[in-house]
């Protein structure tokens, strides 16, 4: 299925906080939880574009970030593909294990993982997709191709 | 979005207006280290007005706790809401820093 909202975004940090306003009220009009929206959605784009153009594409101006969605009434898809090598997630630390805790970097994966429903990566890692539901607890009434 | 710094007794008091995160935390670090340097030595961060902090902003807030701890100094964090409780529980984070219910509460806990 075509996603229903496509971002083309410059690797440029300012576009952050544009594109996650952007699906914020595009979920508000769809009936989401306002809280989930607030923190959940929120963490998870801001987190997944933050890394997308640090370390996926390098801080490299040149680069860009694709931010594709698909919103239902039950649960918004999002896929986030940057222009890097990728990376392998299974091989970050645990953040919250004493002996991490005092690292300065390391939580963003981790907090995504927390706080969206179902988090997966491409083989190569440098796409993620993510689901939140519309309500916690909430189950997809709707099934998409990946 | 920003950040305000007041003086309460020998606190340095820095108020972040909106968000702490990726964009501006390089900011409110060069802010503290400043008056790190200069030889304040008490810490609070309050987040009364903030409404969110991304992973980059609980990061320079670790990075701050250990510069001004080796600078024989203290760091208090006061007011955070129930969005950014949730990302400082999830992190652990609350086990690392003294987080006060207000402005007072911290003030009053050097």
């Amino acid at each position: 299925m075509e996603p229903q909202h496509v971002l083309e975004l410059p690797n440029d940090l300012g576009a952050i906080e544009r594109s996650v306003d952007y699906l914020l009220e595009r979920c508000r009009d769809a009936g989401f939880d306002e809280r989930r929206l607030r923190l959940n959605l929120r963490v998870g784009v801001a987190e997944a574009l933050a890394n997308a153009m640090m370390y996926g594409n390098a801080r490299d101006p040149a680069k860009h970030v694709t931010l594709e969605a698909w919103i239902s009434g039950s649960r918004i898809r999002i896929r986030i593909t940057d222009e890097g090598a990728g990376f392998n997630p299974d091989a970050l630390p645990d953040p919250t294990l004493p002996q991490n805790r005092t690292r300065t970097h390391g939580r963003g994966v981790y907090l995504i993982q927390e706080l969206m429903d179902e988090v997966t990566f491409n083989a190569e890692g440098n796409s993620i997709e993510m689901v939140l539901h519309a309500e916690e607890g909430g189950s997809s009434r709707t099934r998409e191709a990946s | 979005m920003g950040f305000e710094v007041s003086r309460e007794g020998d606190v340095t008091v820095l108020d972040v207006e909106g968000q702490l995160i990726v964009g501006n935390r390089q900011e409110l670090k060069q802010m503290v280290l400043d008056r790190l340097e200069e030889g304040e030595k008490r810490f609070l961060v309050d987040f009364d007005k903030t409404g969110y902090i991304d992973s980059s902003g609980l990061g320079v807030l670790v990075s701050l706790s250990k510069k001004i701890r080796e600078q024989g100094g203290e760091l208090r964090l006061a007011n955070l809401n129930e969005d950014l409780r949730t990302l400082f529980e999830l992190t652990k984070l609350d086990t690392l820093f003294q987080i006060a219910d207000s402005r007072d509460e911290a003030l009053s806990s050097f």
